[in-house]
């Protein structure tokens, strides 16, 4: 089988070449190498390779597979991680120079799963430092260019996760989701996105940056390989205690079932002004696929979508300024050569080691929190934050699943809004308020505009029902399989 | 701080309480920036959240308890490994206390 065959394949197929012996899993790492060394060089997703510990993985699955002990599914499928998830032995840098030499000492409890499932885990993927952007710009070692379009940005937080399945250089890659960081890349390169429950998948082992939003979850090229990758990583961990005590259905058995009618709700606030015109077409073209199988398409109304992105950055800046307070110059990350005491040791080290972005976060929540606004910002924000949990449980007493754009536009380029914080944030627009109701939703690529750029379509379900949602999206995926399309690089 | 209008913001004060030095430009460039993120947050002053209880988790839980069983913790290796400087298994640190 040649190599643009072998990466060209979803992971189920893979699976499925691997258990029929068309294939090894050293075939398949070996591949996906060349194909990272032929097209990462312009599309740079990745941070960090260890190509000797990838191909080791891989011979181990080889091993396992011709002594009849494999360990399911996933067996000898490579899977690359957002460079924000710990690998022990393996570096972590969060985009972040203050990171520049951290090397994991465990592994975070997603990576756990998906060794015991035998998946091979490969390289760091680039992102906006901290998963702080929208578009991978933010990264200290240069942005990751969207392989549709190397002028585009590949979205963000998690660009380099979403970029690299969509330009072939992995099958099934993990990121985080705080306000959209999986989604809107996912819509940007077009791929499957997932963000689930919150709770649904441990967070042990994830550099936090918001712990109220934060969910790690899977990209794909198909909604059939996330729920795949998805019931691996997601479950109960006591390493975490905001992790949900649930049972995991298998959702890759879900997609199997007949779906029954349902009904979808099309909130009137995600479509009005500001939506791009052939973003507006391909949306109104998969209402028109739903409507054609006999769900029942309805308009709603969530009042609070003008309060998402304002209560989102008041919560999640508060939060970041917090969580980033550990990197201090002094026990993980680099530390300033110009400190001259225990005082400024941190002021500096942190001045030197973070970003603007991330400085400009920090910032923002330090003041949400200090004596005299804490009130006015940070409560009022969370207060605020229940009128939007509420406008959701209202909804979703006539609705199953919730249907808008994933994102307004599709990829922007370069610059376009990287001086302007408050035009990058209301890129994540549609995605925030799903967060901050701790909501699953995910984003299937829907189609192209016309100079070829993707277009993506958010799915959002209720809480815990992810075997409905992703039911949902498979029903639209598998008739259309645009994910599966790649860009001619 | 708080009798002090909150705009424009008093990025040198915040800053500090951030533990982040800045160089003069990001103080010029931050304090226009984040004074037109604050004016974009004005729209939170007007939501009525009167007897509304604040959210600070989607599904709070309480109470959430660990085994009471002992464990095997990181080697000191393990645990100083990426410390910018250490010395007999300990991590370096700035002076402290003066001579």
């Amino acid at each position: 089988m040649s190599n643009a065959t072998i990466i060209s394949k979803t992971a189920v197929e893979l699976s499925h070449s691997l258990s029929e012996k068309e294939l090894s899993s050293q075939e398949v790492a070996q591949a996906y190498l060349e194909q990272i060394d032929r097209v990462d060089p312009q599309v740079h997703a990745f941070l960090h390779r260890d190509d000797d510990d990838f191909l080791a993985q891989a011979n181990a699955s080889d091993k396992r597979r011709a002594e009849g002990n494999t360990l399911g599914p996933l067996d000898g499928i490579p899977v690359a991680i957002k460079d924000v998830i710990s690998v022990q032995g393996q570096p972590l840098t969060a985009a972040s120079k203050i990171l520049e030499n951290y090397i994991s000492p465990y592994d975070a409890t997603v990576i756990r799963k998906l060794k015991d499932a035998g998946a091979v885990i490969g390289g760091r993927l680039n992102l906006d430092e901290f998963a702080m952007g929208s578009s991978t710009e933010n990264s200290a070692y240069g942005p990751t260019r969207n392989p549709w379009d190397f002028n585009r940005v590949p979205g963000g937080s998690s660009g380099g996760s979403s970029a690299a399945v969509a330009a072939r250089e992995a099958p099934l890659t993990l990121g985080s989701d705080t306000g959209g960081s999986i989604r809107q890349p996912a819509s940007l390169c077009g791929v499957v996105g997932v963000k689930p429950t919150y709770g649904m998948v441990s967070r042990y082992g994830l550099a936090a940056f918001a712990s109220s939003l934060d969910q790690i979850g899977p990209f794909s090229q198909t909604v059939e390989d996330a729920a795949l990758l998805l019931e691996t990583i997601s479950g109960h961990d006591p390493l975490d205690s905001t992790s949900f005590p649930t049972e995991v259905p298998q959702y890759s058995a879900a997609l199997r079932d007949p779906l029954t009618p349902c009904t979808l709700g099309l909130p009137k606030e995600f479509f009005g002004e500001g939506i791009d015109d052939e973003v507006r077409k391909a949306i109104d073209q998969t209402i028109e696929f739903y409507r054609s199988l006999g769900h029942k398409i309805v308009e709603i109304s969530l009042p609070t979508t003008d309060l998402a992105v304002p209560v989102y950055y008041v919560i999640a800046t508060a939060e970041a300024s917090s969580n980033l307070a550990r990197y201090d110059g002094i026990r993980y990350t680099s530390r300033s050569e110009q400190s001259e005491n225990a005082i400024n040791v941190y002021a500096k080290s942190r001045g030197e080691g973070f970003g603007e972005e991330v400085k400009r976060r920090c910032i923002l929540g330090a003041y949400g929190l200090s004596s005299g606004y804490y009130d006015a910002y940070y409560l009022k924000a969370q207060k605020t934050r229940t009128l939007i949990r509420e406008d959701f449980s209202r909804v979703f007493k006539e609705v199953d699943v919730i249907l808008t754009p994933t994102a307004p536009t599709p990829a922007f380029k370069f610059g376009e809004k990287s001086n302007d914080p408050i035009s990058m944030y209301l890129s994540d627009i549609f995605t925030i308020s799903t967060n901050l109701a701790g909501l699953p939703a995910l984003s299937v690529p829907c189609g192209f505009t016309n100079s070829g750029l993707p277009i993506g379509m958010q799915l959002i379900g209720q809480a815990f029902e992810e075997s409905s949602l992703l039911s949902i999206a498979h029903a639209y995926d598998r008739e259309h399989r645009f994910g599966c399309q790649s860009p001619n690089i | 701080m708080s009798e002090s209008d909150p705009n424009p913001m008093d990025i040198d004060y915040v800053s500090n309480l951030a533990r982040i030095e800045l160089t003069k430009e990001e103080r010029e460039k931050f304090q226009h920036q984040l004074g037109d993120v604050l004016q974009y947050f004005e729209k939170l002053k007007e939501v009525d959240v009167d007897g509304v209880e604040p959210t600070a988790h989607a599904f709070p839980r309480f109470n959430v308890w660990d085994e009471d069983q002992a464990k095997e913790p990181f080697s000191v290796k393990q645990a100083i490994q990426n410390a910018p400087q250490s010395r007999n298994s300990q991590i370096v640190v700035p002076k402290v206390v003066e001579d």
